[in-house]
């Protein structure tokens, strides 16, 4: 029998693999309220060669294997749930090109998001993506692989949209570029007009390949971003007033929330609108146009404008580091959300769900739906924090989730970034052919399972 | 028996959420926590170790030497308690790393490195294992004066007064506040270590030991105010020896030499190079002493200070911090916290790279070496450079 671990210093050296205790106990979980699984290795390859090499050896061998960015989707998605290598991509982190006239990026399949907005900000002021408000240690090819979102989602769609090429190293061990770079070396284009083979990838939570290049579309900087927030009391509301505003087609990006702390949001529905402008004419122009076209509500005393003020900064900080603070406000050092991305006129009916879970549960919420796409649909999070020392609360918690989701596939949403166990109902639910496809796909793509396994599985 | 573990903010690690913005600097440019950029992994963030105390208070993970390796690797530069997102919590970070190294201490399971320092500072009284009488040798022949009643006393620490590179700094600011009239008498043979890194690496009693010897001789030759060479005895004096009854009036000597030049006062020669400053963790981050130094650089005529891209709050450590310039657990290699920090210094331009810190010269000047730029960066004390300008 092979010596794994050798096998694994021979490839990457002996400060590019783990099996320490203290790596396999941190690399068996996430942050959120799943059950931890120990992996038996973990290794941090710096070339594709080493992910190829590695991949390969897996394979051979029948091991699984878990990419791993920063482990920030909460989900479980890097647990190892059978054990196996645990791949920590962060050491792949060199922007490789930014093409400032086409408007892309390519960057390492462990590039942090904070490194390449740090970066833009550097060499190509004029030059920005789309910044998810996950931490800034979130990659940007996990993100894109779980059909993440940003600030920039509403005017471009999901993050993974946002892809212009791939390489990706196959669960057989070749590497494949996905795209125009197939064909030369710009990345401009990760599909048209070929067959868009990237829907082989993105959406698939690393069970289909490990990302090591991704080419990302990058959009103009404007000088200046401005933010708005309209109220109302109505729930029934919200998707008329963001009807209202996709209409404009001005925005930069429209979140609806609300929560019960402080008492000063408790039983409000915000509406948060950013735009930007490179005069201030321009943002004048559009802050009225957003005043204009909300204004039928003022008149019926439905809504109004809430004075920003103080919240300015915080609102217009990328990514905003309050997000992460929910995780405190037990006291607790978590929280935990579900993602359904449904329609927007449902959402009265998710905001009811979210306040009868948290009752139900005794949880403290806090829900943020950001739409998607000038409104084709929204991702309506509902997010429960939770005391990492209150084991009963955690369980809570986790029960809590699992009802939403049962909600959200009732209604005909889908989930985001699922864990394990909604992607089963997800499974139980979805078309019988689509599902047949989906194990066409996987079957011949990884012939021995070993990607990611308990994700996905669609055998 | 199993041992019984506890620490003293054990109610509180769980609050850790490692999401990770204490690895990076307040613009995300690179990772900024010395110990994960040199190890790669995410068990050495802060985030991190959080999690393992965690797991190893509640007995899932054993003490065992990757664990204390962990720990001893953390440089105590701050980075995460500046960064953290969780206000009444990022205040205890680093405490909470104390004292879990305090923990093994008392189970005498610390890396080799770490309890030679602690034997050395038992025994010797500094780490260089070196006689007493020898502390005071760096000021030979200067006419410098000890400490009689003078406003001053200049406290030069162990690396002052041992390490060869730390000997010249303390010439150099010895020379320079003669120079400016800065009233000033040292300890020479009579100073004892002042135990900042003793306490980082969590042995409490020795420390205390260290700092109770210290207030008693500080008291008895009547000193009201100290300027410290070393960044790092400016913190332990200023924020844990008011603790134990020795409140002093404690300033670095780029401040002290700020005051002396202000307004004028004290004019140099001019000195045309490109100078890039670095901050010194306990200097800048730890005591929120950013401007001082580069007043100081900006008085010299013609040098052209530039800033790294990770300065002041967010400035990258040089690796000698918690007790790793003596104890080395950080260990060296090419993504050593001290190379990293001379390539990046090498990328403004400059041709030196000026430090406040006897440790932070030492770690750099090795950096230096080892990235074989020796030609290219030249890593000065701000005194030395001071001199080399020559008062006007």
């Amino acid at each position: 029998m092979k010596d794994i671990l050798r096998s694994l210093v021979d490839i990457l050296g002996e400060r590019g693999v783990s099996n320490a205790a203290e790596e396999l106990w941190f690399y068996a979980r996430d942050p959120g309220v799943l059950e931890a699984h120990f992996p038996d290795y973990v290794v941090a390859p710096e070339t594709t060669e080493q992910v190829r090499q590695v991949v390969r050896l897996a394979n051979e061998e029948k091991i699984p294997i878990v990419p791993m960015g920063n482990g920030m989707a909460l989900t479980g998605l890097v647990i190892p749930l059978k054990g196996g290598i645990v791949m920590d991509m962060k050491r792949m982190n060199r922007i490789l090109e930014v093409n400032e006239k086409a408007r892309y990026a390519v960057v390492e399949g462990g590039t942090s998001q904070g490194a390449l907005k740090a970066y833009l900000q550097d060499h190509h002021p004029q030059l920005r993506h789309s910044l998810p408000d996950a931490p800034p240690t979130t990659t940007i090819a996990a993100n894109v692989s779980l059909h993440g979102q940003g600030r920039l989602t509403q005017q471009y769609g999901f993050n993974s949209d946002m892809v212009t090429g791939l390489e990706v190293v196959l669960p057989t061990g070749e590497v494949c570029k996905i795209g125009s770079p197939s064909l030369g070396p710009y990345w401009f284009s990760k599909g048209p007009t070929l067959p868009d083979l990237s829907g082989l990838f993105l959406g698939w939570l690393g069970t289909t390949g490990i990302f090591t290049k991704v080419g990302l579309k990058l959009y103009p900087n404007k000088k200046i971003r401005d933010v708005e927030i309209f109220v109302t009391d109505r729930v029934d509301l919200v998707p008329d007033i963001i009807y209202k505003l996709t209409h404009l087609e001005m925005l930069e990006d429209i979140n609806a929330w609300f929560q019960p702390r402080p008492l000063m949001f408790k039983d409000n529905y915000h509406i948060t609108m950013y735009f930007t402008g490179d005069t201030e004419e321009e943002v004048e122009f559009k802050r009225k146009m957003i005043w204009d076209s909300l204004e039928e509500f003022i008149v019926t005393k439905d809504g109004g404008f809430m004075g920003v003020g103080y919240m300015k900064p915080m609102l217009l900080e990328m990514p905003q580091r309050g997000i992460a603070a929910f995780a405190d406000v037990p006291r607790g050092g978590g929280f935990e959300y579900s993602g359904p991305i449904t329609l927007i006129e449902h959402y009265p009916d998710y905001a009811l769900k979210v306040m009868e879970l948290a009752e139900k549960y005794e949880v403290i919420y806090s829900s943020a739906a950001r739409v998607v796409s000038g409104g084709h649909s929204m991702m309506f999070s509902i997010s429960f924090a939770f005391n990492r020392a209150d084991a009963a609360m955690m369980e809570r918690v986790k029960k809590a989730l699992d009802e939403a989701t049962e909600f959200a596939l009732e209604k005909g949403g889908i989930p985001w970034k699922p864990n394990y166990k909604e992607q089963r109902m997800t499974l139980e639910k979805l078309d019988p052919n689509t599902l047949k496809l989906l194990q066409m796909v996987k079957r011949n793509l990884d012939p021995n399972g070993i990607m990611n396994p308990g994700n996905w599985e669609v055998s | 028996m199993a041992y019984v573990r506890s620490i003293e903010h054990a109610d509180i690690v769980h609050r850790c959420f490692r999401c990770g913005y204490c690895k990076f600097p307040s613009d995300y440019v690179d990772f900024n926590c010395p110990s994960h950029k040199a190890f790669g992994w995410d068990t050495f963030s802060s985030g991190g170790r959080m999690w393992l105390i965690r797991a190893w208070l509640s007995g899932e993970i054993e003490t065992s030497p990757r664990f204390a390796q962990i720990l001893f690797s953390c440089v105590a530069c701050g980075n995460c308690e500046a960064q953290c997102v969780y206000p009444r919590f990022k205040d205890f970070l680093l405490n909470i790393f104390e004292e879990t190294k305090s923990e093994l201490v008392d189970e005498g399971k610390i890396p080799p490195t770490v309890r030679d320092y602690f034997k050395a500072i038992t025994v010797n009284g500094n780490p260089y294992k070196l006689p007493q009488d020898k502390r005071g040798e760096w000021s030979e022949g200067m006419g410098i004066e000890e400490f009689s009643g003078q406003e001053y006393l200049f406290y030069v620490g162990c690396v002052g007064s041992y390490d060869e590179v730390g000997r010249e700094m303390a010439r150099s600011v010895g020379k320079l506040l003669k120079d400016l009239g800065v009233s000033f008498g040292i300890l020479g043979a009579e100073e004892t270590c002042d135990g900042n890194e003793v306490k980082v690496l969590g042995e409490k009693g020795l420390f205390t030991a260290l700092a109770e010897e210290n207030i008693i001789k500080f008291k008895a030759k009547g000193v009201k105010k100290i300027v410290t060479l070393d960044p790092h005895a400016l913190n332990v004096f200023r924020r844990e020896y008011p603790k134990l009854g020795g409140a002093f009036q404690v300033r670095h000597y780029t401040e002290v030499v700020a005051d002396a030049i202000g307004g004028g006062r004290t004019s140099f020669g001019p000195l045309k190079t490109r100078v890039t400053y670095h901050d010194p963790c306990y200097l800048g981050r730890r005591n929120l002493i950013f401007e001082p130094p580069r007043e100081v650089l900006r008085a010299v005529p013609g040098l052209d200070l530039v800033e790294m891209r990770r300065w002041a709050v967010d400035s990258f450590c040089c690796g000698g911090g918690g007790g790793n310039f003596f104890t080395d657990v950080i260990g060296t290699g090419e993504q050593s916290p001290a190379r990293v920090r001379v390539r990046e210094a090498l990328e403004t331009g400059a041709e030196v790279l000026a430090v406040a810190c006897p440790q932070c010269a030492k770690m750099l000047v090795d950096g230096v070496k080892a990235e074989g730029i020796e030609d290219r960066l030249e890593v000065m004390d701000i005194a030395q450079l001071l001199s080399r300008a020559g008062l006007a």
